[in-house]
């Protein structure tokens, strides 16, 4: 499918083939990938549709060598993507510390799993810590977007592009099974570039220009310490000017969710029964999982009663959201790690808490 | 005739190649670091190649490649050059994409990549130095470590019932279908250094004809780690080491269309 046949459509798609379709539309001609459950429509996808428009697929012998494949790309200046989960996602945090230390753009897909170890197949958001914590070493960041419908799966994953551009940093799509999985119409809108995409620093053979390296060791007198900083600087950029959320129904919200991907699409429908029995609740839904909204947060924390947190983990995001208000005596939290709250569960947890009977 | 003989006498015979920056070398005595670097640079002049070319630098003394040769450099995690190359020749095939890496670094955590960079043909070059022993982090045991030989990890000489045998990448990356070259050099003495730059320059040679993967195991010395002097580094090369990793040709393909 050419970018020109992708503008501007009404197409019915899987959330893993939308991330391919707003990759190839952002100008990405270069995927590599390992297969894993449940991202493998991604590298399928890409396999049988980037040949033909000029791009390049190559499965890797492990997620190991994926992320280097990428580095090695992302180090000659193209616009490059992996999808993993979980576990391949673990074992790409090498590659990803490297590529931040070295300031490489590149977007990362993390479908993720459920569990430690080989966990399990279900959807789960149990890697969100890894993913906005920063899962290698060293205490890098990066952007993570955390798309909860098809259309955000394609327009998250170009805008994902050009954070990754605009910061010199990995970005992470960080969706799961069900986002994944799932089927929706969405509106394929054209890709409008939001950063120059020239990249003068890319390593393309030194004509007309003294050499150039990309590197992350730095060994001489305090550089890694300047380095530090300015990786910082980056992070409190990203703070400052990358924060996306949704608001929904929070308009004299008293029971304010805070939930983000699957979850967050879940209780929507929770929230609408909520509020046709005439429960003041709403949603603040992180579109950035990290840079966190964290005044956002604090805000509805201070406007409304209770925030209840949902996650399908233990309480991850559980941490951002303690630490973003003082309020902690509002906070709730409803938890499923490796599987999907049902809307009837979520809607029991509003009614309890809004002091409805059972 | 005095003209003459002045002519005869400021011949330049012998001089720096463009691609080699003139600047001190920071490494050990008698390591041979400088004279790989030197070879690789005299290559790329060769075939004109300085302002196409992308070298991938891995983790270890290999590192400070980019200090010395005057191309674009990337630096990959340890082990993973042959991975970081496949990415930049993926995206840039009209460019030269070589990797400069120790046995540590390409025979032991980066076993896995450069396995498969060979078995895809991957067009790249590997320059491999194996010196047996990892020599920035300090003299440990590497798979490339002699059996007998004391490391700082290996205190009472590597045993091949604990730690098995030294590992022959050359011989081992020459069986795969997607090698197009594989040879063992060493640079001890003039003659060893004539047959090496010759190795290089074939598989360059190779990656230019688009062959396939191409490597050179360059024999190597750690006077430092192996406590000893550099004379007597040179003659370990000529002596245990070429008699256990023999120098040679193991692979070279002859036309891009095999199989």
């Amino acid at each position: 499918m050419s970018l020109a046949e992708t503008a501007s459509r009404r197409l019915l798609m899987k959330g893993n083939e939308a991330i391919c379709l707003g990759a190839i539309a952002a100008g990405c001609r270069f995927y590599y990938g390992y297969p894993i459950t449940p991202q493998n429509d991604i590298p399928e996808y890409m396999s049988a549709h980037l040949p033909p428009i000029g791009g390049t697929f190559l499965q890797a012998e492990s997620e190991v060598a994926t992320i280097n494949f990428i580095l090695g790309t992302a180090a000659s200046g193209k616009r490059v993507m992996t999808s993993s989960s979980g576990p391949g996602i673990s074992l790409m945090q090498e590659g990803l510390s490297y590529m931040a230390g070295s300031e490489l753009p590149a977007v990362i897909v993390n479908i993720s799993r459920s569990g430690p170890g080989l966990g399990g197949i279900a959807p789960s958001q149990g890697d969100y810590l890894q993913a906005v914590k920063c899962g290698g070493h060293g205490g890098y960041k990066m952007p993570v977007l955390a798309p909860h419908s098809v259309q955000e799966m394609y327009s998250l994953t170009m805008l994902a592009f050009d954070l990754a551009d605009k910061y010199r940093t990995p970005a992470m799509i960080l969706g799961d099974a069900i986002v994944g999985q799932m089927k929706e119409p969405f509106e394929a809108v054209p890709y409008v570039p939001t950063v120059p995409l020239d990249k003068p620093w890319a390593l393309t053979g030194c004509a007309g220009r003294h050499r150039q390296n990309v590197k992350s060791l730095y060994l001489k007198d305090n550089a890694i310490e300047v380095h530090n900083w300015k990786l910082h600087r980056k992070y409190l950029q990203m703070q400052a000017e990358e924060v996306r959320f949704e608001e929904y129904h929070l308009e004299g919200a008293k029971i304010a969710i805070v939930a983000f991907g699957t979850a967050a699409r879940v209780s929507k429908t929770a929230i609408q029964w909520a509020r046709k029995e005439g429960i003041a609740a709403g949603m603040l839904r992180p579109v950035t999982v990290f840079p966190f909204p964290a005044a956002q947060v604090d805000a509805v924390a201070k406007r409304g009663d209770v925030v209840l947190v949902i996650e399908m983990n233990t309480g991850q995001m559980l941490e951002d959201v303690r630490v973003s208000t003082t309020c902690h005596d509002k906070i709730r939290f409803l938890g499923k790690p490796c599987a999907m709250p049902t809307p009837e569960e979520i809607h029991r947890e509003i009614r309890k808490l809004a002091g409805r009977a059972e | 005739m005095k003209t003459e003989t002045r002519e005869r006498f400021t011949k330049q015979a012998f001089a720096r190649p463009k691609s080699l920056v003139d600047v001190k070398t920071h490494f050990c005595p008698g390591c041979h670091h400088g004279i790989a670097h030197r070879i690789v640079a005299e290559a790329i002049d060769l075939y004109g190649l300085r302002e196409k070319t992308i070298g991938v630098a891995c983790v270890g003394c290999s590192v400070f490649l980019y200090d010395y040769i005057d191309v674009d450099v990337a630096e990959a995690p340890h082990g993973r050059a042959p991975a970081v190359a496949t990415g930049v020749k993926r995206a840039q095939p009209d460019k030269f994409v070589f990797t400069y890496q120790g046995d540590g670094d390409l025979a032991a955590i980066g076993t896995s990549e450069v396995v498969h960079a060979a078995n895809r043909g991957e067009n790249i070059t590997v320059i491999f130095v194996n010196n047996t022993t990892y020599g920035m982090t300090g003299g440990q045991m590497a798979p490339t470590t002699m059996l007998g030989q004391k490391t700082s990890t290996s205190p009472y000489g590597r045993d091949f019932r604990k730690d098995g045998y030294p590992i022959k990448m050359a011989e081992l990356l020459a069986t795969l279908e997607g090698t197009a070259y594989s040879a063992r050099v060493a640079t001890s003495t003039p003659a060893q250094i004539r047959k090496a730059k010759e190795a290089v320059r074939k598989a360059f040679d190779m990656q230019l004809k688009e062959m396939g993967f191409s490597i050179v195991e360059f024999l190597s010395t750690c006077p430092t780690n192996w406590g000893m002097k550099p004379v007597d580094a040179q003659k370990r090369v000529s002596g245990e080491m070429s008699e256990y990793f023999p120098l040679g040709v193991y692979k070279e393909r002859k036309q891009a269309d095999f199989l």
